[in-house]
């Protein structure tokens, strides 16, 4: 018998870290529940504020205005005791491998023309150039800090806000209930559905000795994935069912009891008058 | 107490008649027959596919009948009559269902959000759904559970949020799914408590369960389904857990065989107590 060492499969690594990453910082709750500065805000004063940051980013034409929004999350994020590692890494270890991809092109001449930084291929016959230009660089930093000022302000405002409260926040500031309750029930029965499938991988694994074929793993995984998907379906029957008996007739009601205090004024004044300056400056 | 014993005095709640009822062109009840009186405690009792959760809901009006007829409080329950909002709200109001998995039950964000869910969606006023909501949850103690998500919550706990949802409603009519169903003893004994005290309140209860450990503390009468998706028949607790040949073909108890002091035994294996009795002779016989 071999003692070569069975390595986790793709598939079982893929699984397991979906679902501890979203069980770490979406179900669990932990930093949401600390007493820190953003927590201790209304979700409705924190969204505002955000969306309000996100617009002025998203207008801005001046890297450094960018950057600046960008740092002052930095000591935000300190006062609502958010690991800084754990917030830094979760935007600038994973934005490489979705923006980057998509700005790498635009640092080359070939996207990007003008004046060459940057000399990577120059023959004469046949005439080929390949040049990382300056207009190039700055198009790539522009996207890059865009991003990342942006997921980071919306990382924060997940983080620090129960999602029960935001779901909350949304239906108060008038978004349709029907998307508000959609979005709730999708939160709510990925967690179910994430277990179903980590717990259809531990019985197959509890069957299965040795190393299984590529081909085999690719056959199971379609497999799983149509069971799982009409297991959701019937899940969403029952569920319906559940809600009916109930009362629901297609128009979703929630009681709302969010308290807006006086801080909250003053926060969401000074997130509004840091997003509006930044507009006119980076303008 | 409005519990009368046997129940049979009350005014009609439920009145089946030659009901059937397929699924996805697949028999799920056969011809059945049967008639629910105000305060009566009743179990439907039945194996595993044999059509007891199916009639649960069609008792709620969440399916409605092949053919055959059933009627709530005195009046046709159709599809139709249900597209009347007030009609609809009234019926809702009065019956509750306790679906056996509470996670299809547990939709909401929050406890909260779950208990007050029933009472606004069926238009009664704010005051009114916070107060009734507040006493369910304290009633069932789980006010310190208010603000948590269902899902990160334990079996036991989620039954009682479970059964909140409905109990803030206070309905007059409780429909229980395998209400013990995943439950550990001390959760199974309090669910057994609180069942108890809805019968004092004169409520009338229907359960679907194939736990007949369960089913002298929570019924008066007995109504058997067999494999078949047919009632088969139906009487006091005691008539019916006596009835072995019955059981057996209902998938409800099964025979055990195994070996005691090197000689073989066949035994009618029904309550828990009967995995441990002792032998007195060494012959096939049924529980005592």
């Amino acid at each position: 018998m071999s003692s070569a060492k069975l390595t986790p499969s793709f598939f079982e690594k893929t699984l397991g870290g979906l679902t501890g990453t979203l069980e770490q910082t979406l179900f669990a709750e932990e930093i949401a529940r600390q007493d820190g500065l953003l927590q201790s805000l209304d979700p409705r004063a924190k969204l505002i504020g955000a969306l309000a940051l996100l617009i002025a980013i998203s207008a801005s034409h001046n890297l450094i205005v960018i950057a600046a929004l960008y740092l002052l999350t930095l000591p935000i994020a300190n006062r609502s005791r958010v690991p800084m590692g754990f917030y830094l890494k979760r935007v600038w270890v994973f934005m490489p491998f979705f923006t980057g991809v998509v700005a790498l092109p635009a640092l080359f001449n070939v996207f990007t023309p003008g004046r060459p930084l940057l000399t990577l291929i120059d023959l004469a016959s046949p005439r080929v150039y390949l040049a990382i230009t300056l207009p190039g660089v700055i198009t790539a930093a522009f996207l890059l800090l865009r991003v990342g000022a942006s997921v980071s302000i919306a990382v924060l405002l997940i983080l620090t806000t129960r999602w029960a409260t935001l779901l909350k926040a949304l239906r108060v500031l008038h978004v349709p209930q029907a998307f508000v309750l959609i979005l709730g029930m999708t939160y709510r029965y990925i967690y179910v559905l994430l277990h179903a499938a980590n717990n259809m991988f531990l019985a197959r694994k509890s069957r299965v000795v040795g190393r299984v074929s590529s081909a085999e793993e690719r056959r199971w995984l379609a497999a799983s994935m149509g069971t799982l998907f009409a297991k959701s379906y019937e899940l969403s029957d029952q569920v319906y069912l559940a809600m009916q008996s109930r009362g629901f007739r297609g128009e979703a009601l929630v009681m709302d009891a969010l308290v807006w205090r006086g801080a909250d004024w003053v926060w969401l004044c000074a997130f509004v008058v840091v997003a509006a300056a930044a507009v006119l400056i980076g303008h | 107490m409005a519990n009368n014993g046997n129940g049979m005095n009350g005014a009609p709640i439920f009145e089946v008649a030659r009901m059937s009822f397929s699924y996805n062109n697949q028999l799920a009840l056969r011809d059945i027959n049967f008639t629910v009186h105000a305060g009566e405690r009743i179990a439907i009792l039945g194996a595993n596919g044999s059509g007891k959760s199916t009639l649960l809901k069609i008792l709620d009006a969440l399916y409605f009948p092949t053919s055959g007829v059933v009627c709530a409080f005195g009046e046709p329950l159709t599809e139709q009559a249900l597209q009347d909002e007030a009609r609809a709200f009234a019926f809702r109001r009065r019956v509750g269902l306790v679906f056996q998995d509470p996670e299809v039950q547990l939709f909401s964000p929050t406890v909260w959000d779950e208990v007050t869910f029933a009472p606004l969606h069926l238009g009664l006023p704010r005051a009114e759904v916070i107060e009734r909501s507040e006493w369910a949850m304290d009633l069932l103690g789980i006010t310190k559970l208010r603000d948590r998500a269902p899902h990160r919550l334990s079996g036991g706990e989620k039954k009682k949020v479970a059964l909140a949802s409905v109990l803030s409603l206070r309905p007059d009519v409780w429909l229980l799914d395998e209400p013990t169903a995943s439950l550990d003893p001390r959760s199974q004994s309090r669910l057994l408590d609180f069942i108890g005290e809805l019968s004092k309140e004169g409520k009338t209860i229907i359960t679907a369960t194939n736990d007949l450990d369960i089913v002298e503390e929570i019924a008066d009468r007995v109504v058997m389904f067999c494999e078949e998706h047919e009632i088969t028949g139906e009487g006091a607790p005691h008539e019916v857990l006596s009835d072995y040949d019955r059981l057996v073909e209902c998938n409800l108890i099964h025979e055990h065989r195994h070996r005691h002091d090197g000689t073989e035994h066949v035994h009618h294996h029904l309550h828990p107590a009967v995995h441990e009795h002792q032998h007195e002779e060494q012959t096939s016989k049924r529980p005592t």
